[in-house]
């Protein structure tokens, strides 16, 4: 860069090209269309700014009053009283039966077809499937759980209806789809010198898959898994159909499982809870209960994040 | 093993292993299998739950009761053309609001951010995607209602424009990721020619890479109108349409769409209890629901795999 074109005073031999070549213009146009193209992430970030900042300004009055009394606190009418113990415990419950459900599901699908299945017409019924499924509006998922865990014939005999039971299985099925596409994406990635490295030595298929694909799928899919879990813990709309309570709550007495089948509610059922009471009191209250959120959702992607940089691989 | 030993020759049966290890093999296959047929059992029981209750709902209701003068179940009003238009105004602004933010945020990382800089950009709309519809839906009633609806338009606290612009922002991270990655696959080789020829960048981005990605274009968009039109939480919070909403094609005002109908029937006012003459409309709205969002999920698959084949 150091060397200058003699002819032009202090411009290097690219700029002079470039200037010829373009005809000493700036190209404004471009540039223009540069930044409008910009401008559509910096709206967003803008937006995600305004929200994050509108939500805090709503929530410090209740967190810096009460704080953890907050978090302790049990459903209440009233907004100086109302907490939101019970929604983290049944959120938290909701993602336990997805961890258990879900997660060995989906992937078990996913290796099925990734490592087993053939190009049959089944497979291909399954592979349509599965990307239906992820389609569907969550909310029909909560008339699905309604049908099959809620309403009397169904398996509310075992579910005890509008249970956390309930909405922990319509979770698992809402969410199985998504865990079997990024579980199906983690596989594919694995490469196949890798696998043929164990048939070659005589591994039958599940020896391969369990050996040496998941061992290396596992970052991936596990990343994935976590930020299904993080939409399982956020999702609102099934648990509004099958009857998360929002009024008046048993306080935990009883037994564990009794607790399991009784009356429940969510986190993200209860910032729906507070938005759609009388907002003026309970606006506080709201953003305090979206900020628990948040944070919480924020750990379980802090987690995803942390999993895939110390496991990622590149081939 | 010992056979191949005893007479001298090799068969099939002793490469394929102990008969234990094939029976485990065979018993994982089959359970392997079977997690991935459980699609399929949870898709035919969705298909048979919401056709059930929708048979069940038009056998027992006045088929007139379908095209009155507004949605309020209460009343045994169950008119079908007031919550699809609203689902309709709804997804329309909400397609005016992420169609170009997630359209612009695409063509930018795609084909003008560097790698850093990319890197910098991507995490604000990955943070936006996981930002969950409760949380939008309080941020549009106590944020974008007053602050835009109200300002430049003479809306009520509750309106579906607000409900709108909040659903169009939750959507645009899907449309930018779906639309980045069908520009992402136009081969590089298209962008030179046309460097080549001279063309500036502004250009190439707009008369080469847009028509070449355009049916992954297409898709994205469809997608992010069926997710749209499944959006629950950011209409049952701020469009208000709680106790029911006569038919009306105003921003302004509050609204209903299928989705919000079928939370208000669930909860608050218009609950209804399971023995109701009202609950099975909850499986008549689904069906509806599910056959628009199958339908638009359909066609944008297709448009996906025009872009795949070709490159």
């Amino acid at each position: 860069m150091a060397r200058r074109g003699a002819l032009a005073g202090d411009l290097t031999a690219s700029e002079i090209v470039r200037r010829r070549l373009t005809g000493r213009q700036a190209d404004v146009l471009g540039r223009a269309f540069e930044a409008l193209l910009l401008s559509a992430l910096l709206v967003a970030l803008v937006i995600l700014v305004t929200l994050l900042v509108d939500i805090f300004r709503d929530a410090v009055p209740v967190l810096s009053d009460r704080g953890v009394d907050f978090l302790t606190s049990n459903v209440s009418s009233l907004p100086e009283r109302a907490g939101v113990r019970q929604g983290i415990q049944g959120s938290l419950t909701i993602v336990v039966f997805v961890a258990i459900l879900a997660f060995p599901l989906g992937v078990g699908a996913a290796i099925y077809l990734e490592e087993y299945a053939r190009d049959t017409r089944m497979t291909r019924a399954i592979n349509a499937n599965i990307r239906n499924l992820a389609g569907v509006p969550s909310i029909v998922y909560g008339l699905l759980g309604i049908a099959i865990f809620v309403q009397f014939g169904g398996l509310s005999g075992i579910t005890g209806g509008r249970s956390v039971v309930s909405a922990g299985l319509t979770m698992s099925i809402l969410v199985l789809p998504i865990v079997v596409i990024t579980a199906a994406e983690a596989i594919r990635a694995v490469p196949d010198g890798i696998r043929e490295a164990g048939y070659g030595v005589g591994a039958t298929r599940w020896e391969v898959v369990r050996s040496h694909v998941l061992p290396y799928a596992a970052p991936g899919i596990l990343t994935g898994t976590v930020l299904t879990m993080a939409r399982a813990f956020g999702e609102a709309a099934p648990l509004i159909l099958i009857g998360a309570a929002t009024g008046f709550l048993s306080t935990g007495s009883g037994g564990f499982f009794e607790q399991l089948r009784g009356a429940y509610t969510a986190l993200p059922i209860q910032v729906y809870d507070f938005a759609t009471r009388n907002l003026r009191e309970f606006q506080n209250s709201t953003a305090a209960a979206i900020v628990v959120l948040l944070v919480i959702l924020l750990l379980v992607n802090a987690v995803a994040i942390v999993l895939r940089n110390r496991y990622e691989r590149r081939w | 093993m010992d056979a191949a030993i005893g007479d001298g020759r090799l068969t099939v049966a002793d490469l394929q292993g102990s008969p234990r290890r094939r029976r485990k093999e065979a018993l994982i296959r089959r359970l392997l299998f079977g997690a991935g047929a459980l699609s399929i059992v949870i898709n035919v029981l969705i298909v048979v739950t919401l056709f059930d209750g929708t048979v069940d709902f038009l056998s027992s209701v006045d088929l007139s009761t379908l095209w009155t003068d507004g949605w309020f179940p209460r009343r045994n009003q169950f008119d079908v053309r007031t919550i699809v238009a609203g689902t309709l105004l709804v997804s329309a602004i909400a397609m005016v609001v992420a169609a170009p933010l997630g359209l612009g945020a695409a063509m930018y990382l795609s084909e003008y951010a560097s790698p850093r800089s990319r890197r910098a950009l991507k995490p604000i709309l990955e943070v936006l995607a996981g930002i969950p519809s409760v949380v939008m839906g309080f941020f549009a009633l106590t944020w974008i209602s007053p602050n835009i609806m109200q300002r430049f338009w003479d809306a009520t606290a509750f309106n579906v424009g607000a409900a709108g612009i909040g659903v169009g922002i939750l959507i645009t991270p899907l449309v930018a990721s779906v639309a980045e990655d069908a520009m992402f696959a136009v081969p590089r080789s298209l962008r030179e020619a046309a460097y080549g020829l001279g063309a500036k960048k502004r250009h190439t981005t707009i008369r080469i890479v847009f028509p070449a990605a355009v049916s992954g274009i297409v898709a994205a968009l469809i997608l992010g109108l069926s997710r749209a039109i499944g959006e629950t939480l950011v209409v049952a919070i701020a469009a208000g349409g709680t106790g029911g909403s006569l038919f009306s094609l105003d921003p302004t005002q509050p609204g209903q769409t299928m989705t919000a109908a079928m939370t208000a029937l669930a909860t608050g006012s218009d609950q209804v209890k399971g023995a109701s003459e009202a609950f099975p409309s909850l499986f008549f709205v689904g069906t509806l629901l599910f056959l628009m969002t199958l339908s638009l999920n359909v066609v944008s698959e297709r448009f996906v795999r025009r872009v795949r084949k070709r490159y």
